[in-house]
């Protein structure tokens, strides 16, 4: 049945390109029909999967020759990403509802890419064959590039090439690994299992593993490969900058754990030498993401577009999560994986406050700018859900986050003391920016007012739609329900992350 | 068993909700927020009441809720959280009585005021580290935007200059909690205190992470030292206390500073003590420079809220004074044991007290600034027995109360803590003897200031109390009275809980 | 030679007479019954005579089984090389339909015609198995094509490219042939397999290096490798549209075609398994054009510059399926020689109508085309795809087939991840050109906005092949009765 959310998306993504182009108005709704279908069988399915492990889904034979098939199933972790998918789907078009009131805004291409970008992602989490996996993955930078190129703002063209670049070279690396032992293993097979169980030699493992990792990493935004994240989240459409940020990084994430991690676990092992205090890939992967934590936040702290704010603070967010995987511990693969489906959902709450509800209205990122239009006054429910959508992100107790930040430190403490004191800082310093963020952009001390004495009205601006606050209702409500009751994610989680390999959870040690 | 606490500390959280929906129509808004402070406060009476008398844990409540962190859902209250659930209660509906015009949103005011009710009911239930520092951090956002949204002029630095203070004490909070749950896998306070006590806490902490005990007490500490405050991380109160509206200053002072004591007494005390103890001297220092200091500051200022606000400070240094005077490594010493139990008496005593009656003469200058029209100097006023004695008088008791004169219930409080401080630790019970009198010096001063004196011109016609105002203050000065003459009322449950909270403390 | 049996030879060979034939009749057609009609019509005519004519040819194939071999092993009909011809009788007959609205020449008999014996050459590469009949074959094709070239007499820069094609084309025939001359001479035979047996015998001596060498840079040439491509980037921009699409493909598929059979021939004994001279050629000329046509195409602004620059990148892919040499490589390689074909004859059929349309075939005259014509649009936007090799488009299968069988040749353990983390990469850079077109296609606001023209048939043959890029992306099992995968 979870097959359905791919099917669904590309069948709506080919309706939607060849609907005649004086039916926008219906490709808005039809899209959103089709998220919402995506994400009523994802639930349905998680419901009804319960904790228990994997749920196989379709085994077709493909190429039987090559040992391809078409094969899926879901895990926990798959399931609740699938989840997230679902709800950043719906979202995203829900904040994308005004694109289709104007003659050319091309909505039906619009909403095709979006649709063909969600399948994409869909097939990449359902995928248990590898070479399924990384047709997925393909497909889903094509579609980014369009969302990104066409309808974006700032530096457009820049940030879509940029992004569509560093993601296919990225994946040109992870091919060349996959390719690699799938010849080695014998060229029966490209299933994700069953690779998993060969015994890769620990030399081959100890090559193939980086490359196949950063091929991955580069699309989670790991330091210091991330330098797309920030440009091409900025650039893109709110739609687009909530899904990029949301879910196509946690693909990055995924495939770490799910490729490289899997297959190649002694690429973790120590080398035996140590080169400046780093032993092994798996220290070496762990400084890059700390390094990545500490940077975006204190890059985002200095920012003065809002943007560019949020798009770091992924950058950073992200860290936290590809830390949690190194640490090769239940809980820290438990934090790490409850961190992307929350950073998820406020990301995407984030982008769409900063994007559709603000930028839309006042057409300006800048802080400063923004800090002389008394939003606080003007637009208080942009304005309060920023506080909450940044009190979220901050990690604040009875948001999602906070569970899932204490676990990613708690398994970083036991297995790099050092690197889990810096990103503790780095989360503090993620305070900062969030706070200095909110500060400006909606509570800034502004004399009310202006040279000549006379008060400075408030500026008036469109009210919030209906489906800027479905969107807002549905994120919101998902962080705030996550955050009160994890245990709705981590009894799927913690059961899928007892079943990855043995050498993955006990930190490194065979 | 139904969950009170759990519903205790809903009520005012959803009427927040209720209220917001009012938007601008402040008189619904108001009459809203005090019908859902009402309802909590009959509740909170209800809990008290029915408090069990041997000064365990009563109602609890406890579910799991992500076992795998150790975090639980654990409630329970006894004397001490029972009489600050009171306190709270009673200083919300001041405060919201007090809010009488609220310049914009007042939906948004009286919803950001029930939210920090809420906070605090939160905090004062709490017996698991998770949910208590949520609603540590619950209490915090609401207080930094009421402060940020309707105080006045500089409201902006001194709002972040607050946030930034008590958020560093909450990180340090959390940290030193965190490194608990690694070595022990534990964020149950009983289940910690008792780790402490047999001497298991040590071990653990040992074992997981080395020799850091003490500073995870410190880092406790300093959470709680910001909030209180203890001298010299004061200085974000004086500038928050005057730039923020009056009503949220009465609530800033009124309940939320007893957040800092009331941590002290159920997270760091049971916890930590033994290290605490280590470190008695240098703390009890800083607690008499409190003590000492605030007083004299609170002579020097010009601006009658900042007058109040450093006498605050002086008053809670009084409990600080005795938590720390408690943390004494002694034997099985009756005598100890009895000091050591009045003193946590009268810090508990003091905790309320002192919240009613800085939150009563909060209120009072709210009154004073209306008047006036903005002034608030303590120079700007002057005979004011003459047009409007009501005022004067009822105001007076407030302040005499704050003074320490016996018969009321500030005295009693102040009394007991030094008969148990001055056994513990004479030096530091002799010199914030000083503060007692600096004190007595500062109200006199503002009495004669502002209430004998001659009568300037443009006072001659200030108005009097008004029959809702004196209504509204009656049941708080009667308070005043009654605790003043039959301390029993509260003492009879403190004292019990507060032996039985010291049975189960090592230093 | 004795023993030809002359009844196989024919029947073997039936789908080149057929071809031949027809392309008499359609100069009879043309030159006699049409003489007054107007151009169009002769042209449509013409063209169809040459679709039907592939037709036949392809069903005589299916049909009819063949014999193995004939003449002497001179010629060999193996279920790869049935597949090899029918791709070049597809690609033909396809570039026939994209052709009915040509109108760049006064002589679309002549056009058919040439075109027909061109791809009797392309045939009967593919099929051949001795020295000499694979030049002869061989110069059939260049010539066809070094005419086919210049048919554009009304643009001096369709005789431009003709005359360094020829030039180029007729220098490196000459070397092959002398390369071909001194392998005669080392092993006493022109057939492939004796020469294979005798040179097992021999040590490697500087005299068959440089046969070898000659032998690379002929071919080379053909396929367009580094360092013999230089005559691509012009030939592809002067020539007319339909003739670039038969350069870029049918000739390409029959060269590789012929390139498998000349390394089967060269390397079958294990003597010359280890850096093979001609192994080591293959991998060198793979790198260049690998490393140069993808660096050259970056800077492109005529889109059908930057596809024969793509052509040199994919050249060099292919020539490491070569030098791989083993059953499965080979394979690989006309696997990926026949779809990357179709996807080419499928670009320049777009690059046609745009320049019918706008007038050149610059980068900027593709701008606004998803508004001018969203269909042609997502025809190009399947081809440009393909080419960059995403999934799930058929270049994709093949190049991930050819890499597998690549690092799977146990030839190649030295030098096979290298060169294939170069080729990902490379590719990866691709990425980059590709999206500068679609970037014009669907991004850029059009510079005119009327729609594009279209004639029914280009478009449904467009579509034709869209759709075969697509499906044969989605289930590649459907190749492989012909062309076995993995």
């Amino acid at each position: 049945m979870l097959a359905y959310t791919i099917y669904l998306s590309f069948a709506g993504a080919l309706v939607l390109a060849v609907l005649p182009r004086a039916w926008a108005r219906s490709a808005r709704v039809f899209a959103l029909l089709v998220a919402l279908c995506g994400l009523a069988v994802g639930l349905a399915a998680y419901v009804s999967a319960g904790t228990q492990g994997s749920v196989a889904v379709a085994d077709v034979a493909w190429v039987p020759a090559m040992g391809i098939h078409y094969t899926l199933a879901a895990d926990g972790i798959s399931r609740v990403l699938v989840l997230l998918t679902g709800l950043a789907a719906v979202a995203g078009i829900l904040f994308s509802w005004n694109i289709g009131d104007k003659e050319g805004d091309r909505a039906n291409e619009f909403f095709a890419f979006f649709l063909a970008l969600i399948g994409g992602v869909y097939g990449v989490f359902l995928s248990v064959d590898l070479f399924l996996l990384f047709v997925f993955y393909e497909i889903a930078i094509v579609p980014k590039y369009f969302l990104i190129a066409i309808w974006g703002s700032t530096r457009r063209e820049y940030g879509a090439m940029k992004l569509a670049l560093y993601s296919f070279a990225g994946s040109a690396m992870v091919l060349i690994g996959l390719l690699a032992a799938y010849a080695t293993a014998g060229s029966h097979t490209m299933n994700l299992h069953a690779l998993a169980q060969y015994p890769f030699p620990v030399s081959f493992q100890m090559w193939a593993f980086p490359l196949v990792f950063t091929g991955f990493a580069i699309l989670a935004g790991m330091w210091p490969f991330h330098t797309w994240a920030p440009t091409g989240h900025v650039a893109a459409p709110t739609a687009a900058s909530m899904l990029l940020a949301g879910v196509v990084m946690k693909l990055g994430a995924y495939g770490c754990l799910r490729v490289a991690m899997t297959l190649f676990p002694h690429g973790l092992d120590p080398w035996g030498f140590s080169f400046l205090g780093i032993n092994s890939w798996r220290t070496a992967f762990a400084l890059f993401a700390v390094i990545g934590i500490i940077y975006g936040a204190a890059v985002a702290l200095v920012q003065n577009d809002f943007k560019f704010v949020i798009g770091y603070s992924s950058v950073s967010h992200m860290g936290l999560v590809l830390l949690g995987l190194l640490t090769l511990t239940q809980i820290g693969l438990d934090g790490a994986v409850l961190q992307m489906f929350s950073h998820g959902i406020l990301a995407g709450l984030l982008f769409a406050t900063v994007g559709r509800i603000v930028y839309e209205r006042t057409h300006t990122r800048d802080l400063g700018l923004l800090s002389k239009l008394q939003l606080g006054k003007a637009m208080p429910f942009a304005a309060w859900l920023f506080v909450i959508a940044g009190m979220a992100s901050m990690g604040l107790p009875g948001f999602s986050g906070f569970v899932a930040e204490v676990q990613v430190l708690i398994g970083a403490w036991r297995a790099f003391p050092w690197f889990a004191v810096v990103a503790g800082v780095g989360i503090v310093v993620g305070v900062a920016y969030t706070w200095r963020a909110m500060q400006r952009a909606f509570f800034s001390d502004l004399p009310a007012l202006d040279t000549n004495g006379n008060a400075v009205p408030v500026p008036e601006y469109e009210p919030v739609t209906w489906a800027e606050k479905a969107g807002v209702i549905l994120l919101a409500g998902t962080s705030l329900l996550i955050g009160l009751y994890p245990r709705l994610l981590l009894d799927v989680i913690a059961p899928a992350v007892q079943a990855l390999p043995h050498a993955l959870l006990t930190g490194g040690r065979p | 068993m139904t969950p009170v606490l759990t519903i205790l500390t809903a009520i005012p959280a959803v009427a927040a909700l209720l209220v917001l929906l009012a938007g601008h129509r402040a008189h619904l808004a108001r009459t809203v927020a005090t019908l859902a402070a009402v309802a909590s406060l009959a509740l909170a009476l209800w809990i008290w009441l029915g408090l069990s008398t041997d000064g365990a844990m009563t109602f609890v409540e406890r579910s799991s809720w992500v076992p795998g962190l150790g975090i639980e859902y654990h409630l329970g209250v006894d004397g001490l959280g029972g009489l600050m659930l009171l306190l709270s209660a009673i200083v919300s509906l001041m405060a919201i009585a007090a809010s009488t015009k609220v310049a914009s949103q007042p939906g948004l005011y009286f919803a950001l005021i029930l939210l920090l009710e809420s906070g605090l009911f939160g905090t004062f239930t709490a017996l698991n580290f998770f949910h208590w520092f949520l609603f540590w951090e619950l209490s915090l956002i609401p207080a930094f935007f009421l402060i940020k949204l309707w105080g006045g002029e500089g409201r902006g630095p001194a709002a972040t200059q607050f946030f930034v203070y008590t958020m560093v004490g909450s990180v340090a909070l959390l940290l030193a909690f965190l490194a608990l749950f690694l070595a022990t896998g534990s964020m149950d306070f009983q289940v910690l205190a008792q780790m402490a006590s047999s001497g298991e806490l040590a071990t653990a902490i040992q074992t997981h992470l080395g020799r850091i005990s003490m500073w995870l007490a410190l880092a406790v500490l300093l959470g709680f030292a910001v909030k209180v405050p203890l001298m010299p991380f004061h200085t974000w109160l004086p500038a928050t206390y005057s730039k923020a509206p009056t009503p949220v200053t009465m609530l800033l002072t009124g309940a939320m500073s007893k957040m800092g004591v009331y941590g002290l007494l159920r997270l760091a005390l049971p916890i930590f003590g033994h290290e605490l103890a280590q470190v008695r001297t240098p703390l009890l220092v800083m607690a008499t420079l409190t003590v000492v200091a605030g007083a004299w500051a609170a002579v020097v200022q010009k601006d009658l809220k900042r007058v109040f606000a450093y006498s605050s400070v002086n008053h809670l240094g009084y409990c600080l004074l005795a938590i720390f005077a408690v943390a004494l490594p002694a034997g099985p010493n009756e005598a100890i044991m009895l000091s050591q139990t009045a003193a946590l008496d009268g810090v508990v005593l003091q905790m309320f007290n002192h919240g009613l009656t800085a939150a009563a003469i909060f209120w009072f200058l709210a009154l004073l600034e209306e008047r006036s029209g903005g002034l608030l100097g303590i120079n700007d006023f002057g005979g004011l027995r003459k047009p409007a004695p009501v005022f004067c008088g009822l105001m007076g008791i407030a302040l005499f109360s704050s003074l320490g004169l016996p018969g009321l219930n500030g005295f009693v409080s102040e009394f007991l803590i030094f008969r148990g401080v001055f056994p513990l630790s004479w030096l530091s019970a002799t010199v914030s003897v000083l503060g007692l009198l600096i004190t007595a010096a500062v109200i006199l001063t503002v009495i004669q200031r502002v209430f004998s004196g001659p009568l300037p011109e443009r006072w001659k016609s200030f108005p009097d109390l008004t029959t809702t105002e004196r209504l509204d203050f009656a049941p708080v000065l009667l308070l005043m009275a009654a605790l003043g003459l039959l301390p029993q009322l509260a003492l009879g449950t403190i004292n019990a809980t507060m032996t039985h909270l010291l049975a189960g403390w090592r230093f | 030679m004795n023993g030809v049996n002359y009844s196989d030879l024919f029947f073997t060979t039936l789908p080149e007479t057929i071809l031949e034939v027809v392309s008499l009749l359609v100069l009879v057609v043309d030159l006699g019954l049409l003489r007054k009609s107007a151009q169009s019509t002769r042209m449509a005519v013409a063209c169809t005579l040459g679709v039907l004519g592939s037709a036949f040819a392809i069903l005589w194939l299916l049909v009819h089984p063949q014999a193995p071999s004939v003449a002497d092993a001179a010629l060999v009909a193996t279920p790869l090389v049935a597949a090899a011809q029918i791709g070049i009788l597809i690609l033909t007959a396809l570039v026939f339909l994209l052709s009915t609205k040509a109108k760049f020449s006064r002589n679309p008999g002549e056009f058919s015609a040439i075109v027909l014996l061109g791809t009797t050459g392309m045939m009967l590469v593919a099929a051949a198995r001795d020295l000499l009949v694979i030049f002869v074959a061989l110069e059939l094709l260049s010539l066809s094509l070094y005419v086919l070239t210049a048919f554009a007499k009304s643009v001096a820069q369709s005789a431009d490219a003709a005359l360094k094609y020829y030039l180029f084309g007729g220098m490196s025939a000459a070397l092959m042939l002398f390369g071909f001359s001194y392998l005669y001479g080392l092993t006493g035979t022109t057939s492939l397999s004796g020469i294979a047996k005798s040179l097992a015998t021999q040590g490697v001596t500087p005299l068959l290096v440089v046969a070898l060498v000659l032998v690379a840079a002929g071919l080379g040439f053909k396929v367009a490798a580094v360092p013999f491509h230089l005559w691509a980037p012009d030939t592809y921009q002067g020539a007319p549209a339909p003739v670039a699409a038969l350069i870029a493909s049918g000739s390409k598929v029959a060269s590789f075609a012929v390139l498998i059979a000349l390394t089967g021939g060269f390397i079958t004994s294990s003597a010359y398994a280890q850096g093979s001279t001609w192994v080591v050629l293959l991998v060198w000329m793979a790198a260049g054009s690998i490393v140069l046509g993808n660096l050259g195409a970056l800077v492109q602004t005529s889109v059908r510059r930057l596809l024969a620059y793509s052509a040199i990148a994919h050249a060099g892919y292919m020539l490491l399926g070569i030098a791989a040499h083993t059953e499965q490589s080979g394979a690989a390689v006309l696997y990926y020689a026949l779809t990357y074909a179709l996807t080419t004859v499928g670009a320049f059929g777009v690059i046609a109508i745009v320049e019918r349309g706008a007038g050149s075939d610059r980068l900027d005259a593709f701008a606004g085309l998803s508004r001018r014509n969203p269909l042609l649009a997502g025809t190009m936007l399947i081809f440009l795809l393909s080419l960059a090799g995403i999934p799930p488009l058929v270049v994709f299968w093949a190049k991930f087939n050819l890499f597998a069988a690549v690092l799977r040749s146990p030839s190649a353990s030295h030098w096979g991840l290298g060169l294939v983390a170069t080729a990902l990469g490379a590719s990866a850079v691709s990425l980059y050109y590709y999206l500068q077109v679609l970037k014009r296609v669907y991004v850029l606001k059009p510079i005119e906005t009327e729609p594009m023209p279209i004639s029914t048939i280009e478009l449904a043959t467009l579509l034709f092949i869209a759709l075969a890029v697509v499906l044969l992306g989605i289930f590649p099992g459907l190749l492989s009765a012909w062309i076995p995968l993995g």
